[in-house]
């Protein structure tokens, strides 16, 4: 297990990835959902008998879901892996530094303009978020560095400034409109094929963007000045891994909403199972943010069946003790 | 390593520099040889690191030159830069997450691509850099987990991995104990003359100084006050005028090298 990384974490993901197609309302068994899914490929001819519902809840309904769950687990923890790195900062996390709720905001007033299309929202979240990060970003630095403390204050509060703005806008907006936006909550809601459609590019680039940004956070880990001296142009590659990472956060925000502590929760048990390295850490926190935000969802949708609790109220009862831990930690840390 | 060593490697000419309105160096000109180790030495706040912060790049000179192989390295990009001076910091908790041959492998980073993938010649020098300070039976140790005479061997080899001919030492016996500063300086020193590197190096012992480094340089106030070897640096005149410190010089009777003892 420690020496296979990838393929623990595939084998978990394929796993909480059936298994969310599986459960819910109706319950597919997973079997039939493998063989419905095989048999759209052109080479499989599987059989099997199932009612023709359970076609339709799992194209129409489960698939789209699981995939957009995974993918914005995906983002926020690989978002939240590389803003650890660039801020060296175990307490860093999209939610936590307001970068999350700043892509709310502008995914938000994307939507309160009713001649603006769905497909404008990430473009919103994107701006939201880079332009929250900017000014968290000059509140917390004192000096040279980003010290832990001033930056989950800076994150808080400026993260608390953009959720009111988000909450005033929701106020004034029309009955239809607020139905639209109830997913900011946290709540994972918007469904069906569209959204995974409009966000897919934006969440594939920052993404990989991500994954190739591993090698440069390894070297920041040394300090901005070492990592000067040993030839990386630092200015750039933060602009790089800010830019990447916002734009990953807005992709998983413009349609899930604003879910907090996968950034911070993932990266972490990742670090302490297979170690710093971020050309490693990067991509295997994607693929553990999926299967984090899969689970968490899953358990949203069948604790309390049939009602369906908002995923960041899963997400913040298991990642809010988890990051007092973290902080208590934080100060004798070697791993780190 | 390196051909006909006559003009210097290292020239400094004039250099300034500034944080914000408090001037920090002024007018500083030194030039270092090929195989040569400059000692700098000063009070705290002379502009040691200072120095080597603007020679490295990180600081930006506001007025002077400095040139390297003849060439001005100003208009240098981190990375051409990182290719001709290399520093070494002093050892301290960081990248802690990291193994020893990841750490070194760093030094490569100059001469890597955007995703850092080492080419068979950036291997070959990470293991050569190893091998010459001694750590290359910790490749697989975590820095965490090592000593601070190892940690600084470490760093020693990221910056030989770095293949530069100036090397730039920042106090890099600072936290270690007698046993490990005399081995690091003994390694600088065998280094030095082996690979024909020309070096400054910023240091608070002036008898270790005076034992490693073939002139000195002294920094009071920003400016260069003093150059030359450890005899024609390290007087009592110089001394207490740079510290305000009253001492006697003498030569040690089996090293034949120049001490001084603070007498106050």
């Amino acid at each position: 297990m420690k020496n296979r990384p990838f393929l623990v974490i595939f084998i978990l993901l394929g796993l909480s990835f059936l298994l969310s197609i599986a459960l819910g309302a109706v319950t597919i068994p997973p079997g039939n959902v493998l063989k419905i899914l095989l048999n759209k490929l052109p080479w499989f001819e599987l059989e099997g008998i199932w009612p023709a519902y359970f076609e339709t809840i799992l194209w129409d309904l489960r698939l789209p879901h699981t995939i957009l769950v995974t993918l914005t687990g995906a983002a926020l923890a690989g978002s939240g892996a590389s803003f650890q790195g660039l801020f060296r900062n175990p307490l860093a996390d999209p939610y936590l530094i307001g970068v999350a709720s700043g892509a709310g905001l502008g995914a938000i007033v994307v939507m309160s303009i009713p001649q603006a299309g769905r497909y404008l929202i990430p473009i919103g979240a994107f701006l939201g978020g880079l332009g929250t990060i900017a000014v968290v970003y000059r509140l917390a630095k004192v000096g040279k560095i980003v010290p832990l403390t001033t930056l989950i204050l800076a994150g808080v509060a400026i993260g608390s400034f953009t959720s009111a703005l988000t909450s005033f806008l929701m106020l004034i907006s029309d009955e239809m409109i607020l139905q639209a936006m109830s997913f900011l909550l946290g709540g994972s809601t918007v469904t069906g094929w569209e959204p995974i459609a409009i966000a897919l590019p934006y969440f594939s680039v920052g993404i990989l963007l991500l994954v190739l940004s591993g090698h440069s956070l390894n070297v920041l880990q040394f300090g901005e000045e070492q990592a000067l001296q040993l030839g990386l142009s630092v200015e750039r590659v933060k602009i790089f891994i800010i830019i990447s990472a916002s734009l990953t956060t807005a992709a998983a925000v413009s349609f899930s909403g604003v879910i907090g502590f996968i950034g911070l929760v993932v990266p972490h048990i990742i670090r302490l199972v297979w170690g710093g390295d971020y050309k490693k850490l990067i991509p295997l926190s994607i693929l553990g943010g999926g299967i984090t935000l899969l689970i968490s969802d899953i358990l949203a949708r069948i604790v309390m069946a049939p009602s369906y609790l908002p995923v960041g109220i899963v997400t913040a009862l298991i990642g809010a003790p988890f990051f007092l831990w973290i902080l208590r930690r934080a100060k004798k840390e070697v791993f780190w | 390593m390196k051909q006909n060593g006559n003009p210097p490697i290292l020239q400094i000419r004039s250099l300034s520099a500034n944080y914000g309105d408090v001037i920090a160096i002024k007018d500083i000109s030194l030039d270092v040889q090929q195989g040569e180790i400059v000692g700098l030495i000063g009070p705290n706040g002379a502009g040691k690191s200072t120095l080597i912060k603007v020679l490295s790049g990180v600081l930006k000179a506001s007025a002077g030159e400095v040139l390297i192989n003849q060439k001005e390295v100003s208009t240098y990009s981190p990375g051409q830069r990182a290719r001709t001076i290399a520093v070494v910091p002093q050892a301290r908790q960081l990248g802690g997450a990291f193994s020893v041959e990841q750490a070194v492998l760093l030094g490569r980073t100059a001469y890597l691509g955007f995703l850092g993938k080492p080419a068979r010649e950036d291997l070959r020098k990470v293991a050569w850099a190893m091998k010459q300070t001694a750590v290359d039976f910790l490749a697989d140790r975590k820095l965490a987990e090592i000593s601070g005479g190892e940690q600084q061997r470490v760093l020693l080899a990221r910056a030989l991995a770095q293949d530069t001919p100036v090397l730039l030492l920042d106090e890099p016996t600072n936290h270690l104990d007698l046993k490990y500063q005399v081995n690091l300086l003994k390694l600088v020193k065998k280094l030095v003359k082996q690979e024909g590197l020309s070096v400054l190096m910023a240091m608070h012992d002036l008898n270790q100084v005076s034992g490693t480094a073939d002139r000195v340089a002294l920094l009071a106030n920003g400016q260069l006050k003093a150059i030359g070897s450890p005899e024609e640096v390290l007087t009592q005149e110089n001394i207490l005028q740079a510290y305000q410190i009253e001492i006697d010089t003498f030569t040690h009777p089996k090293t034949n090298k120049h001490m001084i003892f603070p007498t106050e």
